[in-house]
């Protein structure tokens, strides 16, 4: 039996299975505004593609397909387009994530670190398997790229905080840390 | 600014040791391939913009990074070196990383059409497949209805989402996820049958590997042979058919295309697009897919006779009986258990010797007024050529017409009366030297869809700017700069305030104007009271809107215009189209580049039928039936004395049908009862003819009303000559051998005109178009030889080296004094306005997948399932005053009929109107439709009717 890569287990066959309801983006003055403002600071329509998938994931928890078609609606480009710089950032969630949003990084640094271990263990200590939302809502465990802080491999980020030099074995640490407060304020 | 001088047109450099030189702009990987220098690429297509993202093309160029010689531009005195030991491992290397993954029954003989490419990198480099792990199955998804897309034999080389974004510009594929889990993605990665693809095929013809290949071939035999033994089956490789280069059966656009036949079996496997000036190999859903219908089972291969028992005459199946929708059955075919038995099979020469004598029966009883005669657009140059000399010489009348008289009648009376020509004046692909493209009354993307990609990537290009108006939110708005959506039948109002915005900003072509007009002053007087502000009423659009395109029309250096049947199909066609040829004169945009009359033409032939003489008023190429001189020519060449008056139009006929004045009909191809306007008059009218020979390739619902049906040839069966919207006049070559007795239609009508007493004999088409022809100045010259594989354009004055002339109208007008004439039109509204009772507007016209009255797409296998049944698209507000949801049966009543079919909310309507198609007899649209006729041109009003909706009794 062939080792599975997790990044394939992770992607969905067809994106089609996960619509459900999310809140429209654009349709109010808070959203109006964010597209405006981003508009403003480029010179094409294109350049504020980013922003406004950051801004829909902040608004509904992830970046659902209806977020990417009012985004490329809303920019003039196509929905085809939209997910594939959507989908070439592990920091956009293509599906809902958990209330802990766990991203391991397994990049070169971390890879030597022992990055692939650390995931693993967080998906054995979670009980999830990679990019899905474990049964009580509270966790999702994906690889990302490169976090850009090598100097402490392995990195692993909650939500909007770090922890660093994450080993296998600290991993049951890392998780009792997230639960007395909430770490992403 | 940067640069004065002109920089040299070539750039010298060595490619290998070898001195070369190379046009300026062009890249390594062409200027090698120029002097026989074959670089190996994946990713790059000559048809395609290169993206350099397959890495195999890599080259030495002296640079400590090699350079992808499919991007880099190739540069003076560059120096490269396109094989090294280094190179050469890197590609095997490259092509052993995708062979690692590559799906053992990908690219097989069976179901490849354009070489695999990497398997024959493979073979070049003796590339070990075993040599990298292979990677964990991505998958196949098998949900579009034409195409099988194998995600695992996908090489990711970008060619596809080229093909859809560049060529055909309907912008589906894009690449989703990221590294390995990299794969192409539709839409938002939705299975591709579910996406927004219209199956127009370009992906898979881009596709140099297994990915994405034609679904039918994989249905066969073979295919199964193969899952079962794991082996290739070689007797239906594709490499083995054999290739027949024709033209498209569809529509104006005229395609060209190579048909693979498969001989043994008799049947067209696959169809591709080949190089032409009109469709650069594209294709459409219809073209590439919809082939399949010659070799439905119901063809008819017998003559038949209409039985004694099914005396007196009506229609025979159920569905044709009535036209109340609930008791109509699904599927949308003639029920042939039901109809079949009242007709019995005949031999050729007592089925033509009944319909023969009963025809000249019925002459000499009642005189040459009481016979007519519909031909079709659908059939060659030389079938309607012979046709309409088969009724105007031997049955000695004029009431000759076809479908044109559906489509463009109305474009071609204002066309003939204000330029002097009814065809176009450019062709459709000179839109990319158009400064602005108004696009008005067309869905081209449903309707010519070829056409419509080059319109689309003009605007991309930012060469050109589309302005649109149009009632529906048709996907060529998307396109557009400016989109004015008007109210159905308003486009007159609307036209005359762009008139009076030009002549009050003088936007105008004054020079024009003087040197090449006449009537320009009683046209200002009249648009002089249609201020943006009055037409913003009548037409429902912001007075400022119209303003803005207006002006956008006016200062561009040259426009060309395209309108369809939503132009026409008006009792103010010839008014809408009179407007938009003044918009056209008073800014010079006639007779240059970039600019012209373009009216896009529905039937593949249907520029030929008519240039053939398939009008009541006039012989070929419009030479008039009245003019003395003319007619004496023509008496003289076909030996009969010929009538004098011009004679009746399609509706015309039907109305003297039922009235008893026409008593015998010969149709041929065409089915009246689905496509002409209000069908319970029709069905009367068809019930009361004394004699109807009817010849066609199935049981059409028409047929249900014949005494003779005779078997014709489909468009694969025949040779003939079509010529498309363009004028460009094209072979249709004979891929497949008719089925059972079939004949070819022109020797049909050969064989019922020597019955009737009027002997008409030739060997072969070549022979008819040659007295066609010498007969038609405007084809004089042109023969099969010199038409070769890409055809030419009439007029043509040098056959045998040019390729005939593109832009008409230069210099001067063909009409009398030589002058083009402006005709100033006030706004009528349209015949049957919503009202209480009936509070919507209901527009009609075709769908992508479908094709006129479905004979022959609804026996198509790919198109009837990806367009099985009839809906009727209406806005979500409409739907929610009716307390109606998406999907639910409703019922659509005019003051003629009902049908009932399903509601779909579209947010391409707007509120108040409702679109139905008129291809599905289970609910056929002309139920609804009302016979009022445009005065000049006689076309029905197709486009407007009033009607209620309510859902259906269950």
């Amino acid at each position: 039996m062939k080792k599975v890569h997790p990044a394939v287990v992770g992607a969905q066959p067809f994106q089609l299975a996960e619509h459900r309801p999310v809140e429209r983006l654009f349709e109010d003055a808070e959203g109006r505004d964010r597209l405006e403002k981003s508009l403003s600071r480029y010179p094409e329509k294109k350049g504020a593609l980013l922003p406004m998938l950051a801004y829909a994931q902040e608004r509904n928890g992830w970046l659902s397909p209806e977020a990417m078609e009012e985004i490329a609606e809303a920019l003039d480009l196509t929905p085809a387009y939209v997910r594939s710089v959507a989908t070439f950032y592990t920091m956009y969630a293509k599906r809902p994530v958990g209330r802990y949003w766990i991203q391991v990084c397994t990049c070169i640094s971390c890879h030597v670190n022992r990055g692939e271990e650390v995931f693993e263990s967080f998906l054995e200590h979670t009980g999830t398997r990679a990019g899905e939302v474990s049964e009580d809502g509270r966790y999702t465990v994906i690889e990302a790229e490169c976090l850009g802080a090598c100097g402490f491999a392995t990195v692993v980020q909650v939500n909007d905080r770090y922890f660093e030099n994450v080993t296998p074995e600290t991993v049951p640490e890392v998780l009792a840390q997230l639960e007395p407060g909430e770490p992403e304020a | 600014m940067r640069k004065v001088s002109t920089p040299p047109e070539t750039v010298r450099l060595t490619i290998d040791g070898q001195e070369i030189e190379a046009p300026v702009g062009s890249t390594i990987w062409e200027a090698a391939k120029a002097v026989g220098i074959e670089i190996p690429v994946l990713c790059h297509d000559e048809r395609l913009p290169p993206a350099g993202v397959c890495r195999v093309c890599l080259v030495d160029v002296g640079e400590k990074r090699l350079a992808a010689s499919c991007v880099r531009e190739a540069a003076d005195g560059m120096s490269v070196t396109t094989s090294t030991p280094k190179i050469e491992g890197l590609r095997r290397g490259l092509v052993e990383l995708l062979l690692a993954d590559y799906p053992d029954d990908a690219g097989n003989d069976d179901t490849k059409t354009e070489r695999d490419e990497l398997r024959e990198l493979a073979a070049a480099y003796d590339s070990d497949p075993g040599r990298f792990p292979a990677g964990n199955g991505r998958p196949i998804d098998g949900s579009s209805k034409v195409i099988r897309v194998d995600h695992q034999a996908c090489i990711l080389c970008d060619r596809c989402i080229r093909a859809c974004d560049d060529v055909q510009v309907n912008n589906v594929i894009g690449r989703t996820g990221k590294g390995y889990a990299t794969r192409i993605g539709f839409d938002l990665d939705d299975p591709m049958g579910a996406s927004t693809c219209v199956s127009c095929g370009e992906c898979e013809k881009a596709c140099p590997t297994g990915a994405l290949t034609i679904a039918s071939l994989w249905n066969g035999a073979a295919a199964e042979a193969r899952t079962a033994t794991g082996r290739v089956s070689v007797a239906a490789a594709t490499t083995d058919l054999k290739p027949v280069d024709s033209v498209c059966p569809y529509c104006g656009v005229g395609c060209a295309i190579t048909y693979y036949v498969d001989e043994a079996e008799n049947r067209v496997v696959y169809a591709d697009g080949r190089p032409s000036p009109v469709n650069h190999e594209r294709l459409c859903v219809k073209g590439r897919y919809g082939f399949d219908y010659a070799a439905h089972p119901q063809r008819l291969t017998k003559p038949l006779i209409r039985r004694e028992s099914a005396y007196p005459k009506g229609p025979l199946s159920a569905e044709t009986t009535s036209s109340n929708g609930r008791r109509r059955k699904p599927g949308g075919l003639v029920d042939y258990d039901e109809v079949l038995p009242h007709f019995r099979e005949a031999t050729w020469e007592e089925a033509l010797e009944l319909a023969g004598r009963r025809l000249r029966e019925i002459r000499d009883e009642h005189g040459p007024g009481a016979m007519a005669g519909f031909g079709s657009a659908k059939c060659s140059n030389e079938e309607a050529y012979l046709f309409q000399k088969l009724i105007r010489a031997g049955f000695g009348t004029n009431n000759v017409d076809h479908c044109t008289r559906l489509c463009h009648a109305s474009s071609v009376a204002a066309l003939l009366e204000t330029i002097g020509s009814g065809a176009v004046t450019n062709v459709f692909a000179d839109v990319e030297n158009a400064d602005v493209a108004l696009i008005t009354g067309s869905n081209t993307t449903a309707n010519h869809p070829v056409a419509a990609t080059f319109m689309k990537q003009a605007a991309k290009s930012g060469r050109t700017k589309i302005i649109v108006v149009e009632p529906r939110h048709i996907e060529m708005a998307d396109h557009a700069e400016v989109f004015l959506q008007i109210r159905p039948g308003t486009d007159v109002a609307c036209y005359n305030a762009w008139m009076h915005v030009l002549i009050e900003e003088d936007l105008l072509d004054h020079t024009f104007i003087d040197t090449r007009t006449e009537g320009f002053e009683a046209l200002k007087e009249l648009v002089a009271h249609y201020p943006p502000e009055v037409a913003a009423e009548i037409c429902g659009v912001e007075a400022d809107e119209i303003r803005r395109a207006a002006r956008l029309f006016g200062s561009a250096g040259t426009a060309i215009v395209f309108w369809g049947m939503g132009i026409s199909q008006h009792t103010t066609g010839t008014d809408n189209s009179r407007c938009l040829i003044s918009l056209m004169l008073m800014t010079g945009n006639v007779g240059k580049p970039g600019t012209g009359l373009h009216p896009l033409r529905g039937q593949n032939n249907v520029q030929g039928a008519s240039d053939a003489g398939l009008i009541p008023i006039v012989y070929p190429d419009y030479q008039a039936v009245g003019d003395a001189e003319v007619r004496a020519k023509f008496e003289a060449a076909w030996n009969a004395e010929l009538d004098p008056e011009p004679g009746l139009t399609v509706v015309e006929i039907m109305g003297g049908a039922l009235r008893g004045e026409i008593k015998g009909m010969y149709m041929m191809g065409e089915n009246p009862f689905l496509s002409d306007p209000n069908t319970n008059k029709v069905r009367k009218g068809l019930a009361n003819l004394e004699f109807l020979v009817v010849q066609d390739i199935f049981l059409t619902e028409t047929a249900e009303f014949a005494d003779v049906i005779l078997p014709a040839t489909s468009f694969y069966e025949k040779e003939g000559t079509y010529t498309n919207t363009d004028r460009r006049v094209q072979v249709g070559r004979k891929a497949l051998d008719p089925p059972g007795e079939a004949r070819e239609d022109w020797r049909i009508t050969c064989d019922l005109a020597t019955a009737f007493g009027y002997p008409m004999a030739y060997d072969s088409p070549a022979e008819v178009f040659a007295e066609f022809t010498a007969l038609a100045p405007s084809y004089g010259g042109l023969t099969y030889e010199n038409l070769g594989l890409t055809g030419k354009l009439w007029p043509c004055p040098d056959p045998e080296t040019g390729d005939g002339i593109q832009v008409l109208m230069g210099d001067t007008f063909p009409t009398p004094n030589g002058l083009g004439k402006f005709v100033p039109c006030e706004f009528e509204p349209a015949k049957e306005l919503p009202d209480e009772e009936y509070p919507f507007v209901l527009n009609t016209g075709r769908l992508l997948e479908h094709w006129h009255t479905g004979t022959m797409t609804r026996r198509s296998r790919a198109l009837h399932e990806i367009a099985p049944v009839p809906e009727v698209e209406m806005h979500a507000s409409d739907l929610a005053m009716l307390e109606l949801s998406d999907g639910d049966r409703v019922t659509v009543t005019s003051r003629r009929g009902e049908i009932t079919l399903t509601a779909r909310e579209s947010v391409r309507m707007t509120a108040g109107s409702v679109f139905i198609p008129f291809h599905f007899r289970e609910a056929a649209a002309n139920v609804l439709t009302i016979d009022e006729l445009d005065p000049h041109g006689k076309i029905p009003e197709f486009k407007f009717c009033a009607v209620k909706v309510a859902p259906a009794e269950v």
